[in-house]
């Protein structure tokens, strides 16, 4: 017998029953998605207070030709690397010298990130209540730009906010179906491992940043 | 009792440091774990902790069901899944892997699951060099320590501690900055992230719909594990299922909260397999590894399987006032606490570290934290009378045997009873200081029978015979 | 006149009868007569918890004898009356008479002050009491009977009384019965803790509705010298 088998019938003496499940006798009731509470005039405010508590900082721009400005400042004296979501283009992010983009070999990908001082992407969604980040990993997002390098920018239309986790998993009820990769990044990478101290920054991102674009 | 670590206990009570860090490392996440759950932030909590109850009930109760679908769904994006009924298994496994792909360097994230297993030692006598990425494990790991407690693994541990023992592994000079410390610690992990052939995770989660494992996270180590080598390779306890995606609005939203006080934690991976055509990055190969290890035991058991509900948040270790004072080391296993004290002996068997499920108070305030609701208090009890039966079996505990015999006897014949009180009043109203209760009585003043009892006064006062 | 048949737990029965005699003083206060079945001994929670089911049984059967026709068991111990509310049915065989009756029992048991509450129905005895305490919630009490306002709101009554409450006022004191002989370090450092939140205070008195956890902190009160006191619930009500 396999380790398979032999699990799997030690899991069905267990539980008393003979023969195998193919089916289930009786289903799981229906998940529970709370229905939102928040108003979704209210969602930019709330979702900026909410990064902001995390330490984290959110620039509200009102369209789209807005966006390079909001990030000037930032990438003044340093490199960044961007990632080939449409959206980054279209609000003339990748437009910046300093920002290399169009990545789609894995290496090249690696290694700039590696050296990088910021990475910035867009998200597929964003969660108000918990200033939380989605990030679907596909051909225009890739894992590591939002991971390697010490600051992490995303630029985002507002409509793509809403409210919670169970908003989100109602929107996608199966992200393996998109994607081998969905991250909810909510705040920046911290640990309180030493004497329960917080520091920010340990192996993902220190210091993050959301670009919320109103009219979009 | 014997057997009992009564020397390491004493050590560990009388050390001030390590009671002062113990007491309000797990104070600040109960004060935490408060708000977070407070009636005006989660005001739907104590419906969230029925509802997981119930969906760990039904997925439990249907494990071999809902394996198949997760099996099946990970196949189809492009894993592979491997059955491992013990750690040697897992270990062959992953030691034939890398040897067939010429791997030397694994990365690890934070996983109860492989300390379990002995996992790294495992490996390491391979010449496989495996490095814990989490910054809590990666000192453990440095120390050759265990894990103090299920989130917080290092929190004996002082900067001086740290200092040391970076400039004794590391070779650096010494700093006993925390926030310096841990840059030390990221740039060397960042090195080992970049090189490694395979990275391990564990899994908070198996969402058999999706053929997908949920990692959370802090630090980013799982997201770099998961997302930097070509290989990665998720262990978990065949326990760890939920049936769908969808129910992670349930299990996310109690987690955190239970565990540090956070409604989500830094990162929330949902992975399902191998890089899709068209993604830039992300491994070539997945691998899930199912751990049996005696889970199947507890699973035979309809009373006390509901022991595998646990999603590891450690909200029971942090209210316990005997962890609060004994520590995560003090306990024989990994998993220490309440919820050690149940599974020990069901992994174990109750005939070994027979003392762990009497070394607690009953005072519940485990289950009432526990978002899963696993009545831990009715399950020692349960476990306590298993032990005595096994010692009755072997022929040993025979005095204290007698004793409650002899207990029940009494309190069955209320003549006896109330004689016997009187004599004792007047012959010995402070208990012997013998035996069991010699220990007892150096630590305290101890009570005496009063003069007349409650019956007499009563009687007394009634003008009874 | 109504009645309320005493179950004063053998902790009180043998160490603290005044606690005992405090309660039957107060039922009478509010207006019912107080039944003492003689026979009674104990519930049976020492054998219970120490993993003697089937000792528990044979003393939870008793019990059932001795207060078969009581319409109220008052009960001065959280931690008793859930081990009668609780945990007889757990002694009994699936299916046996005694099981239901235990089942059955349940809703005619009641700890001291839930009974003066919910069915004498009174906050106000006329206790008089100048002193500062503060308020240790036991854990059955607490956990397993919900009981937490209703002591502060019977204390809150009590002439000349000031309550302060204690941080670690939901903490565990440590005897949890044949623990506190099992692992006597440990229970003893759980008291300390217990007892520093106690001092912190300033309160000369410690109250509980639990006789046991009084007896565990007051032998470490005397241990360590300190002028702390404690008092069951009871004889605070008691007091004129």
């Amino acid at each position: 017998m396999t380790a398979r088998e032999q699990i799997l019938t030690g899991i069905r003496t267990a539980l008393g029953r003979t023969g195998s499940a193919s089916s289930l006798p009786a289903p799981l009731v229906a998940p529970l998605l709370r229905d939102p509470q928040l108003g979704r005039n209210l969602y930019i405010q709330v979702f900026a207070q909410n990064l902001e508590k995390l330490s984290g900082k959110v620039f509200v721009v009102p369209d789209g030709g807005a966006v390079p400005g909001a990030l000037r400042e930032l990438l003044r004296g340093k490199n960044a690397v961007a990632s080939n979501a449409p959206f980054l283009k279209s609000c003339g992010v990748i437009g910046f010298e300093q920002v290399r983009s169009g990545f789609a070999d894995r290496e090249a990908l690696r290694d700039s990130c590696a050296s990088a001082d910021i990475g910035i992407t867009s998200a597929d969604y964003a969660l108000a209540e918990t200033g939380t980040l989605v990030m679907l990993a596909s051909p225009a997002e890739a894992r590591l730009i939002s991971l390697l390098p010490p600051v992490h920018v995303a630029v985002i239309p507002q409509s793509r906010i809403l409210a919670n986790l169970d908003e989100l998993l109602a929107t996608i009820p199966k992200p393996a179906e998109q994607t081998s990769s969905m991250v909810l990044i909510t705040g920046p990478s911290r640990t309180a491992d030493i004497e329960q101290i917080l520091i920010r920054g340990v192996h993902g991102p220190g210091e993050l940043y959301a670009v919320v674009v109103e009219s979009l | 009792m014997p057997d009992v670590p009564t020397e390491q206990f004493a050590q560990t009570l009388a050390d001030p440091r390590l009671q002062l860090a113990i007491y309000s490392a797990t104070q600040r996440l109960i004060d935490h774990r408060a708000a977070a759950v407070a009636v005006d932030r989660l005001p739907d909590y104590q419906a969230l902790r029925t509802r997981a109850n119930e969906i760990k009930r039904h997925t439990i109760e249907h494990l071999d069901y809902y394996l198949e679908q997760l099996e099946s769904n990970v196949i189809a994006h492009g894993g592979k899944v491997i059955f491992c009924r013990t750690g040697d298994e897992v270990a062959d496994f992953v030691l034939g892997l890398a040897k067939e792909r010429n791997a030397r360097l694994i990365v690890k994230s934070k996983s109860m699951t492989t300390e379990e297993i002995h996992f790294n030692d495992h490996l390491e006598r391979h010449q496989l060099e495996t490095v814990e990425t989490d910054l809590g494990e990666y000192i453990l790991q440095l120390a050759h320590q265990r894990p103090y407690h299920i989130v917080a693994p290092a929190l004996h541990m002082t900067r001086y501690d740290v200092a040391d023992l970076f400039t004794r592994t590391l070779g650096v000079d010494k700093e006993e900055v925390p926030e310096n410390q841990t840059k030390i610690a990221r740039a060397t992990l960042r090195e080992k992230f970049l090189h490694a052939d395979i990275g391990v995770t564990g899994a908070n989660f198996l969402i058999a719909d999706s053929g997908a494992v949920v990692v959370v996270e802090n630090e980013g180590n799982a997201r770099l594990s998961s997302s930097a080598p070509k290989i990665h390779i998720a262990v978990a306890g065949i326990e760890k299922l939920i049936p769908r995606a969808q129910d992670l609005a349930v299990f996310l939203n109690l987690l955190g909260r239970s565990a540090t006080g956070q409604p989500l934690t830094s990162y929330t991976s949902f992975l399902s397999g191998p890089r899709r055509t068209g993604e830039i990055d992300g491994p070539d190969e997945f691998y899930l590894v199912l751990l049996d290890n005696g889970r199947t035991k507890l699973l035979s058991d309809p009373e006390k399987r509901q022991s595998l509900y646990c999603i590891r948040c450690g909200a029971c270790l942090n209210h316990c006032p005997v962890y609060r004072k004994i520590g995560g080391h003090n306990y024989p296993w990994v998993y220490s606490g309440p919820i050690g004290a149940i599974i020990t002996p069901q992994f174990h068997g109750v005939a070994e570290d027979s003392w762990l499920p009497f070394a607690s108070s009953l005072c519940g305030a485990c289950a009432e934290v526990c978002p899963v609701k696993i009545e831990i208090p009715k399950l020692l009890l349960k476990l306590r009378s298993e032990v005595t039966e096994a010692q009755r079996i072997q022929g040993s505990g025979a005095l204290e045997r007698l004793t409650f015999w002899l207990f029940a006897w009494v309190m069955t014949h209320p003549r006896v009873y109330r004689m016997l009180a009187s004599l004792g009043a007047k012959w010995a109203p402070v208990p012997p200081k013998v035996g069991p209760l010699k220990k007892w009585a150096s630590t305290r003043e101890l009570p005496r029978l009063a003069p007349k009892s409650f019956h007499q006064l009563w009687g007394e006062r009634r003008g009874w015979p | 006149m109504p009645r309320a048949s005493l179950f004063v737990t053998c902790v009180v029965d043998q160490l603290f009868p005044q606690v005992g005699l405090a309660a039957a003083e107060v039922l009478q206060r509010v207006g019912y007569e107080v039944d003492f079945p003689q026979a009674q001994t104990c519930c049976g929670q020492p054998a219970f918890n120490s993993g003697y089911p089937e000792e528990a049984r044979k003393v939870a059967q008793h019990f059932l004898g001795v207060f078969r026709d009581s319409e109220y068991i008052v009960v001065p111990s959280g931690s008793c009356t859930s081990m009668i509310a609780h945990h007889f049915m757990d002694v009994f065989p699936e299916g046996s008479n005694e099981r239901d009756e235990a089942r059955r029992l349940g809703a005619r048991v009641w700890e001291f002050s839930r009974f003066l509450l919910e069915v004498a129905g009174v906050e106000d005895v006329g206790a008089r009491l100048e002193r500062a305490v503060t308020y240790h919630d036991s854990c059955h009490a607490l956990r397993e009977l919900r009981v937490k306002d209703g002591p502060r709101r019977l204390l809150a009554k009590v002439r000349g009384l000031e309550l302060r409450e204690m941080d670690a006022a939901e903490q565990c004191c440590g005897f949890g019965g044949t623990f506190s002989v099992k692992f006597p370090d440990v229970s003893a450092a759980m008291a300390g803790t217990k007892i520093e939140s106690i001092r912190k205070t300033g309160a000369e008195t410690v109250v509980s509705v639990d006789s046991s956890c009084l007896m565990q902190l007051e032998g470490v009160i005397r241990r360590a010298g300190l002028p702390i006191r404690t008092m069951h619930l009871a004889e605070v009500l008691a007091s004129r």
